[in-house]
């Protein structure tokens, strides 16, 4: 036990010295925020340009007047809608069909009994510590002869569930009380209605983090919808435009803007559960 | 009478529990345990991806990477990639989870700002970096004219496209160490700390002997991911530089990309895949065994 009157640690925040180091550590992140935060502040402000203002002055960051030109113009010059849409359904699509099918499946897993239940237990667990990419040839193999490429299904199907969420879902399921199932089971209620009314409802906090993560990966994934879509039609918005960001003349406002709008519904997503993301994130960060 | 409706309940259970697995048992076996073990067969022969025959060649892929200075090349650089980005990516994400732990509106407001590239689309993002990093347009080459200094193009520099393909990784990925460890840091027991300032531990060594410690495990998990994570690193190096220039910037997974999908070479390209998984499986094995050592002090 110290026996000066003043504690050592109120000292050593007192002593000048640490005041400035304090200073000087808050300007180092203050700095390093706007690093980070930069690339997405020029984006923004640089879809409000015009091509003549971004190369007249490429310095100034600031749009001498914001123009919603690049927001008008990109529907002509890039088959945004329809990446926009191609987006919208595969993410939509993949994400529900996994929640829902992994939700089954961890039901099944925590709660009944069947044939095979380790096994399928294990099988889970050994294909999460596999990286896709062993997958990637033999799984456009695949896709290609169910004559799937270039289609939602070839897009939406192998991604319908995911071991993550099976087994993030299960060790959820496995922490509620068996009590309440157990006494609609006595009322005879059918597993089905059990798992839908009872079960799906408590476990909403899990199903909206796994939800978002999904969502998420989906939405930005590159790699997957690069291998599986080769036409313009069917590619989804980050294969979309990083394609015609380098084979097209693009006008940069343009590119920014289509920048910008594809991030926009997470950047929405994210201001209202952004503790959804989080969660997801600290649980795994693997895909 | 009762045994017999028990019987059949569980009858009716197992066939349910058989029923409810089917949907993600199905996707599973076709869509990834069938490509897992057709990915190593794959790798057994001299598959061609729209050929007939596929001759069985032993291990002779494995054989031939050994001998092929591009994979050395994009495992060489792979490596440097994750040596350089790994370490940093921890240290920068531990500082700022132990400067912004405690929660107010200026430090949630930051922590948002460290995140976001975390959720936002690296393929995205790396279009956007790439005008940052260019000498002709965007904003900071002409910040760099008008002091006078000529802007280096960094993606077609090849000593320093890696250098700026490691900057734009870390960009993305801190955001995510500094959750992990946040939500470690929060879990810290106050009294732990309390303890430690009573018996007038100064703090780095409160850091050193309180916080260290009890962070420990999920500064493993944020290393293991983060390993995994840059030793598949692969869109911000298609969108940037297409693993050039001169295959300055070609990863593992950029060189298996071009090997299975634009020379059409299956099972060279799986080879790759199954050795990339051999690295990870054993860095992540040594990283278990070091954080155990630790634990026995």
């Amino acid at each position: 036990m110290s026996t000066e009157s003043v504690p050592f640690y109120l000292r050593s925040e007192q002593r000048p010295l640490n005041r400035v180091l304090r200073w000087i550590a808050t300007a180092l992140i203050v700095v390093f925020a706007a690093f980070v935060a930069f690339p997405f502040v020029w984006m923004l402000l640089t879809s409000f340009k015009t091509q003549q203002q971004i190369f007249a002055e490429p310095g100034n960051l600031l749009p001498p007047a914001i123009t919603l030109d690049a927001y008008f113009r990109i529907w002509s010059e890039l088959p945004f809608a329809r990446l926009f849409l191609n987006s919208i359904i595969f993410t939509g699509g993949a994400t529900a069909l996994s929640v829902f099918f992994d939700s089954l499946s961890a039901y099944a897993l925590s709660r009944l009994d069947f044939p095979g239940k380790t096994l399928a237990f294990y099988l889970v667990l050994a294909t999460l510590m596999v990286p896709y990419q062993i997958t990637l040839i033999p799984l456009f193999q695949t896709v290609f002869d169910l004559h799937w490429l270039n289609t939602y299904q070839g897009l939406i199907v192998p991604r319908a569930t995911s071991a993550f969420g099976i087994f993030m879902l299960r060790q959820f399921f496995i922490t509620v009380p068996r009590d309440l199932d157990a006494a609609a089971r006595m009322d005879g209620a059918g597993e089905f209605r059990i798992y839908w009314s009872i079960m799906l409802p408590l476990a909403r906090p899990a199903l909206a983090t796994l939800g978002v993560f999904l969502f998420m990966n989906n939405w930005n994934d590159f790699l997957w919808p690069l291998v599986i879509t080769s036409s313009t039609e069917m590619r989804t918005l980050p294969a979309g435009l990083a394609l015609f960001s380098g084979q097209f003349v693009i006008e940069h406002a343009v590119l920014m803007a289509g920048a910008t709008l594809s991030l926009l519904p997470l950047a929405v997503a994210f201001l209202f559960a952004q503790r959804y993301f989080v969660q997801g994130i600290a649980t795994t960060g693997i895909k | 009478m009762a045994t017999a409706s028990i019987g059949a309940r569980r009858h009716r259970r197992g066939h349910a529990g058989l029923l409810f697995i089917l949907p993600s048992g199905l996707i599973i076996l076709v869509f990834v345990i069938y490509p897992i073990v057709q990915s190593l067969w794959m790798s057994l022969h001299d598959w061609s991806m729209f050929q007939v025959t596929h001759p069985f060649v032993g291990l002779a892929n494995y054989a031939g990477l050994l001998h092929d200075p591009r994979f050395w090349n994009a495992l060489l650089n792979t490596i440097v990639f994750t040596v350089a980005t790994v370490p940093l990516q921890i240290a920068i994400g531990l500082l700022l989870a132990l400067k912004l732990v405690r929660s107010s509106w200026w430090t949630i407001f930051l922590r948002s700002v460290f995140f976001f590239p975390v959720i936002s689309s690296f393929a995205t993002m790396a279009i956007v970096w790439r005008f940052l990093l260019s000498a002709d347009v965007g904003p900071t080459a002409a910040w760099l004219r008008s002091a006078g200094i000529a802007p280096i193009d960094a993606l077609h520099t090849p000593s320093l496209a890696l250098p700026a393909v490691i900057l734009v990784g870390l960009w993305k990925n801190i955001g995510f160490t500094m959750v992990i460890l946040l939500a470690a840091l929060q879990d810290v027991p106050e009294s732990l700390k309390e303890a430690a300032v009573l018996d007038g531990a100064n703090p780095w060594r409160r850091f050193l002997n309180v916080t260290l410690p009890s962070i420990r495990h999920a500064l493993l998990f944020a290393s293991i991911i983060a390993v995994i994570v840059s030793l598949q690193v692969f869109d911000q190096v298609y969108v940037m530089t297409r693993g050039g220039p001169l295959f300055r910037t070609e990863t593992l997974v950029t060189y298996m990309y071009e090997q299975g999908f634009t020379e059409y070479r299956s099972g060279y390209a799986a080879a790759i895949a199954w050795v990339l998984f051999l690295i990870i499986m054993a860095i992540s094995v040594v990283q278990l065994r070091f954080f155990r050592y630790r634990d026995v002090d």
